[in-house]
């Protein structure tokens, strides 16, 4: 969130798209119960079911699934064509007066730069004209052809509401009475919040449906504004914990891009992610990557890293290739992989289509599984029958599982979608041998260290040199490892304004990033967390209710990063002359001499607002990015473009190009490709979810959870229930090319038949959460049905559009 | 609750003690507001220590189907449209509405099995349950339950318990959009006005409170968009105690009484004014001639 | 045991069991079924064990009722059946109950009164029995507002019965001579004579395979 979640209450209207906050946050949604209540704020839903958070709407309009880019493309050109947009803010606060080169092209659905072998493109054209300064172009009046304004109103010309609604179905009074409330909050005393999911991010097209949305808020000047932003609500309780430590493969805790195999040069690697400002006084935060990286370095290895070794550069990997989820299981299907280390992870269960990931696991020599549950994952070798076909006799896979703790039973930090830091304390043993995951994996981490200093090995200087200082090695606390990624200082830290002073004193905690140093002098495992664990103690673990703005930003409330500042880009919630927009939702403001107010301002304290620092710091422009220069795979402008199984075998934008049917810039395996299927054998859209009464794949293994939602169903309308025969409560076989499930039918008035294209587009729900393992009723996986492809830049697995059909299992075999 | 706080009690025909006055309460349940997380339910099964069974789907979000002697709460999912396609999902949390008049305290038939309190608190006492079934019978709203091991009747006892010691119903302290509020019925009301007048800006203009007057009232009360059509709600539109059971608890049983001692008591008297009826002389003499 | 050969024998030892066990199960139905039924009467439950006994034995009573009384119907219907004559007694029972019955018309085994009594009582059972099943909770769940009409029913049938039984009780107590019909199966020639002569007549006229019962 750039927001956070109490924030919610501030807002004047509410757009729920690409998430169903009321089924999958009930919790927070009682923020949005807040707005309603007290600030009168409305509630639009635009999803493909009439959902729990329908139920409480003031507007709902239907939606194709996979086809949000089309919706909010045509809100940019209603925005546009009626002149709706904050204009004082999109002229200062965006690049839309921004020049972009000459060679840069759209055509038909292609940006310039494709190579549709390699479906990559050269983004070198997605640029801007840089003047002889080296400084961005700019035309103040926003009427050069060549400036972003421009090219979105011509980009965007194209999304009229009569395509909008052929394309996604939403009838187009629904979406023309959305638009309008929408650019009624371009006045300077209305704000939108935006609150989304999965439902935006597990498409091919995930990352420009957030980037559509947040074009819109730019555009309406709600991004740094009180009850405004782009929020995502994250789906675990740590998943922001996940993200911001970055256990994924292509970066590293704080979001510091990895090197790619090319980037040999440490110098040369750190100045390509230490941007120099493209504007004059800009701040262009990440030139303090180096900082933040040689900390991190220092954090990781010690004493062993020196600037003569360049801080152990070369023993950080290098990415030769991607290695995201997708990537990897389709190496283990291919049989190039030989062990597999699953750490509180299903991926039977979450990773698309159930039976490569299966035959990829029976590959595996060896599988651990560290899980405080018995997972599906564990048990992919048994014969479930329907629910597992699996002949354990035939799998060679040789499985481990280590139980290990649930949150309870440790001790540790919560990231929660609004960036902050909770503590939370240990409240019970763990049963049995389960052990916590750090002594797990310390264990591991020794025993592997152990073998290195043995038996050498191909490279064994990142493991045998690994920094493991902690007071019990063999199961480092929580305590250590949060001071750890806190971060400290090795050597007195000098003020670099008055260097006769100290900031911070050798093995002292460090109170913030600022302090961070690239000479080594520094350790920090995440220099987003920095000061979280400051020299005043543990400030995650602050529970201070203390709210003196009225705005619910309570300060005192654990430690949000970064700096504890609770909305991001908040110098946008100040007009020019830095004073807020709207008073009575202040929250810092300029007093003549520094930034002041009720939060952590995001801006140097002492710029003044005639300075025209751009709130957007970690940009090298400080401005919002309309037009998003080369940082999308797919293209600066987000463009519609259908699912890879999809129900009309043709892009309605781009009828005649069959290159920008599907997201150009998506990876897909050629086997993959083969499994997709088309509409003619599969009429239907599926979409799969979640329900509040469970979470994930966990609890139907808890009985109140199984209780109140027992068994396994689909959701289909009335329309197609009639067309295949099939009565509320009936058992139906969904099933598309890569396998089937089996489930009651819901027939609801909720899914609607949509017209699109000149057809009618039906969409079946299913609801994730059944398996083979638990006490619920056994059920099929979900993910027997979805395709092997994921977004383009970020490969999350596409869920949330693909195609099925669907028939009722006459009444003497269902089961 | 303590025995002091009981103004009404079932079967009997004396005045209840009624020392303690204690303050009306009530549960307001606005289902604007509601969003069927069935968190209600968990809390209730949580505080109760009741576990339902692990059924099966029968073609709803709705789970268990019904209202059952382990589940006193439940959520009620309607799929209606108010006018021509505009839909509502309305998710009503159904359980026991505690009336002023309470159906089921009429009906039963085992003195003290269900007490009133002077809060307004409608309980079972299953002690003395004698598992009848009648309160089922007396009930406008369909609410308790026969369990099927001891075949007493259960339902939602508002928490007595938690609120005896100052705490709000477990419903109400897991509602995570406060959709559930409690406290006292006054301001119960108060805050049901301003809900109501919230519906009214948008457009709901028959947006009311359903605090049914059949029943003199109820200490668990609904906000509703269309109150002018509670059945969209699953609700009665205005519920009363039937009259078969007024008429079986009320007039019937010293009519009754009244009747079986009239008879009684004719019976007796003839025979002592108009004697035995015995077989007159002549025919005893003639059969004892005879023999 | 006979021990006078000249007595009459009105019921046959089965008919006598039979007509026990329906009338203690009435007792019994009457008096648990009271104690349901108002709260004075609530102390009769501790004669069977306590409230929710009583709710159980309650309509397991009810049931071996209905069955041995359908059994009787069965055997006495025959000698109910309503004739002429016995409306006329009927018309008149007022000189009947005044203590003038020697101007009444004759009578055979039973009189009008007994008959219509008897046909009653059906009546009663016949509305008691399902209402009766359809307030049983413990094993059936009908629909509520027919449980509703059911309960008033079945509780209003039960006060016209109590009544009805209270009539058939007092009867036999006031008219002299007759309890014992129900105890040990005679009567007295004189009895039968007086109340039953029609009845009398049949019993002692001489048969033509056999010689007259005297």
């Amino acid at each position: 969130m750039t927001n956070h979640w109490v924030d919610i209450k501030n807002a004047d209207l509410i757009i729920i798209m690409g998430g169903n906050a009321a089924e999958a946050h009930p919790c927070g949604f009682k923020w949005v119960t807040e707005a309603k209540a007290h600030r009168g704020a409305r509630l639009i839903v635009v999803d493909p079911r009439f959902n729990r958070s329908a139920a409480v709407a003031d507007v709902y309009a239907p939606i194709r699934s996979g086809s949000d880019i089309a919706f909010l493309g045509g809100v940019i050109h209603y925005l546009l064509s009626n002149d709706k947009i904050h204009h004082e803010y999109v002229r200062n606060f965006t690049n839309a007066a921004y020049l972009v080169r000459e060679d840069f092209d759209f055509n038909d659905g292609i940006f310039s730069g494709y190579d549709a072998d390699k479906r990559q493109y050269d983004r070198e054209t997605w640029d801007y004209q840089l003047g002889d300064d080296g400084y961005v172009q700019i035309d103040d009046t926003m009427t050069h052809p060549r400036c972003v304004h421009q090219l979105m109103k011509q980009h965007y010309s194209r999304y009229t509401p009569e395509v909008v609604s052929n394309v996604c179905g939403t009838p187009k009074e629904d979406f023309l009475k959305i638009a309008e409330m929408i650019a009624e909050t371009s006045a300077t005393d209305k704000v939108m919040t935006i609150l989304y999911a999965l439902g935006w991010t597990q498409h091919t097209t995930g990352s420009q449906n957030i980037r559509s949305m947040a074009m819109i808020q730019l555009l309406l000047g709600n991004i740094g504004r009180v009850g405004g932003g782009v929020n995502a609500l994250r789906g675990h309780s740590n998943v922001q914990g996940i993200t911001d430590m970055n256990l994924v493969t292509n970066v590293l805790p704080g979001y510091l891009r990895l090197a790619s195999d090319k980037e040999q040069d440490f110098q040369g690697y750190l100045d390509a992610r230490s941007p120099k400002p493209l504007r004059p006084n800009q701040i262009s935060y990440w030139q303090n990557f180096p900082n933040f990286w040689v900390s991190l370095a220092k954090a990781f290895y010690g004493d062993a890293a020196t600037p003569e070794n360049n801080f152990c550069y070369d023993w950080f990997p290098k990415l030769d290739q991607p290695y995201d989820v997708l990537h990897m299981f389709e190496r283990m299907h291919q049989g190039q992989m030989n062990g597999f280390i699953s750490q509180g992870f299903n991926p039977l269960a979450s990773v698309p289509c159930v039976r490569k990931v299966h035959e990829g696991l029976s590959k595996l020599k060896y599988l651990v599984v560290i899980d405080p549950l018995v997972t599906e994952t564990s048990e992919f070798w048994r014969d479930m029958g329907d629910y597992n076909e699996a002949t354990p006799a035939d799998i060679q896979t040789e499985v481990f599982r280590l139980p290990s703790t649930c949150f309870a039973e440790e001790a540790g930090s919560y990231s929660n979608s609004s960036r902050t830091l909770q503590w939370h304390w240990k409240a019970a043993d763990p049963p049995g041998d389960a052990k916590t995951d750090t002594g797990i994996i310390a264990g591991i981490f020794y025993g592997l260290r152990r073998l290195y200093e043995q038996e050498g090995g191909a490279f064994p200087d990142p493991i045998v040199n690994l920094s493991w200082d902690y007071d019990h090695p063999l199961e480092p606390s929580a305590e250590d490892l949060a001071r750890e990624f806190s971060g400290s200082a090795l050597v007195d830290v000098a003020d670099p304004k008055d260097p006769t002073q100290t900031l911070a004193k050798a093995g002292e905690q460090l109170s913030g990033f600022g302090q961070l140093r690239n000479d080594g002098s520094t350790a920090c495992g995440n220099w987003l967390y920095c000061g979280s664990w400051s020299e005043a103690g543990n400030l995650m673990a602050k529970r201070g209710t203390n709210d003196p703005s009225g705005l619910g930003f309570y300060p005192d409330w654990g430690y949000t990063w970064p700096a504890n500042r609770r909305v991001l880009y908040n110098r946008a919630n100040c007009d020019m002359q830095g004073q807020p927009w709207d008073p009575t939702r202040a929250t810092i403001h300029w007093n003549g001499q520094q930034w002041v107010g009720n939060d952590v301002p995001d801006m140097r304290l002492t710029a003044a607002p005639e300075e025209d620092v751009g709130p957007f710091i970690m940009h090298p422009d400080g401005v919002g990015h309309l037009f998003a220069l080369k940082s999308m795979a797919e293209g600066p402008l987000p463009e519609h473009y259908e699912p890879f199984e999809t129900p009309l075998g043709v892009n309605p934008m781009h009828p005649d190009n069959p290159l920008a049917l599907n997201n150009p810039a998506t990876r897909i395996f050629p086997n993959d490709r083969e499994q997709l299927g088309g509409p003619d054998e599969y009429p239907y859209v599926a979409t799969t979810y979640r329900l509040t009464e469970h979470f994930h794949y966990w609890t139907k293994n808890v009985l109140l959870n199984s209780i109140l939602q027992p068994s396994q169903f689909i959701e289909m309308g009335e329309e197609l229930a009639a067309e295949k025969g099939i009565k509320n409560g009936d058992q139906v076989k969904v099933f598309s090319k890569r396998g089937y499930i089996r489930a009651v039918a819901v027939v609801t008035k909720r899914l609607r038949g949509l017209a699109v294209n000149g057809r009618t587009v039906h969409t079946i729900g299913i609801p994730i959460h059944w398996g083979f393992i638990g006490v619920a009723q056994k059920g099929y996986l979900a993910n027997r049905l979805t395709p092997f492809v994921g977004d383009a830049n970020a490969q999350t697995p596409e869920f949330k559009a693909f195609l099925v059909n669907i028939e009722k299992i006459p009444t003497t075999t269902a089961v | 609750m303590a025995t002091l706080d009981i103004q009404a009690r079932s079967a009997t025909t004396t005045p209840s003690p009624g020392v303690r006055q204690q303050l009306d309460v009530a549960k307001l349940i606005d289902i604007s507001k509601c969003i069927g997380c069935k968190a209600c339910q968990v809390a209730c099964m949580e505080w109760n220590d009741l576990r339902d069974e692990v059924g099966h789907n029968t073609g709803s979000y709705q789970y268990p189907p019904d209202l059952n002697s382990k589940s006193w709460t439940l959520m009620r999912f309607y799929e209606v449209e108010p006018e021509p396609n505009r839909l509502e999902w309305l998710i009503r949390k159904d359980g026991c509405m505690h009336c002023v008049d309470p159906g089921c305290l009429a009906a039963c038939p085992a003195p003290g099995a269900i007490v009133q309190y002077s809060n307004g608190i409608v309980d079972f006492n299953q002690d003395h349950c004698i598992g009848c079934g009648y309160c089922i019978a007396g009930c406008p709203f369909d609410i308790p339950r026969l369990a099927e091991i001891d075949q007493k009747a259960y339902k939602c006892t508002l928490c007595s318990d938690r609120i005896s010691v100052g705490r709000e119903p477990a419903c109400v302290k897991t509602c995570p959009t406060g959709a559930i509020t409690f406290g006292s019925k006054s301001d119960m009301l108060t805050h049901a006005s301003t809900r109501v007048a919230d519906l009214n800006s948008r457009g709901f203009q028959n947006a009311a409170l359903y605090d049914p007057p059949g029943v003199g009232g109820t200490h668990v009360m609904y906000v509703l968009q269309h109150a002018d059509r509670p059945e969209l709600y699953g609700l009665p539109k205005d519920p009363t105690i039937s009259p078969m059971v007024e008429l079986w608890t009320g007039l019937a049983k010293p009519l009754a009484i009244a009747t079986m001692a009239f008879v009684g008591f004719a019976s007796l008297f003839h025979y002592v004014t108009k004697g035995p009826n015995s077989v007159s002389k002549e025919i005893e003499k003639e059969e004892e001639e005879k023999a | 045991m006979r021990r006078d050969h000249r007595d009459l024998v009105r019921y046959t030892a089965s008919e006598r069991v039979n007509h026990w066990i329906v009338g203690i199960s009435f007792i019994l139905l009457g008096m648990s079924g009271l104690a349901l039924f108002h709260p004075a009467f609530f102390p009769f439950t501790l004669l069977f064990g306590g409230g929710t006994w009583t709710r159980i034995l309650h309509p397991i009573f009810g049931v071996i009722m209905a069955v041995f009384f359908i059994i009787m119907v069965w055997r006495f219907a025959k000698h109910n059946l309503m004739h002429k004559l016995d409306w006329q007694w009927i018309g008149r029972v007022n000189e009947m109950i005044d203590g003038n019955d020697e101007t009444m018309p004759v009578q055979g085994k039973y009189n009008g009164g007994q008959k219509l009594l008897f046909w009653l009582l059906l009546a009663c059972m016949l509305l008691l029995i399902p209402s009766g099943i359809l307030l049983w909770r413990a094993y059936f769940d009908f629909p509520v507002e027919l449980v509703r009409v059911a309960a008033v029913v079945h509780s209003a049938t039960a006060v016209v019965m109590i009544c009805l039984i209270f009539v058939h009780i007092y009867a036999a107590i006031w008219v002299t001579g007759t309890v014992r019909a129900m105890w040990y199966g005679t009567v007295t020639r004189a009895w039968a004579k007086q109340h039953h002569r029609c009845w009398f007549e049949e019993v002692t006229k001489p048969r033509s395979d056999g010689p007259a019962r005297r």
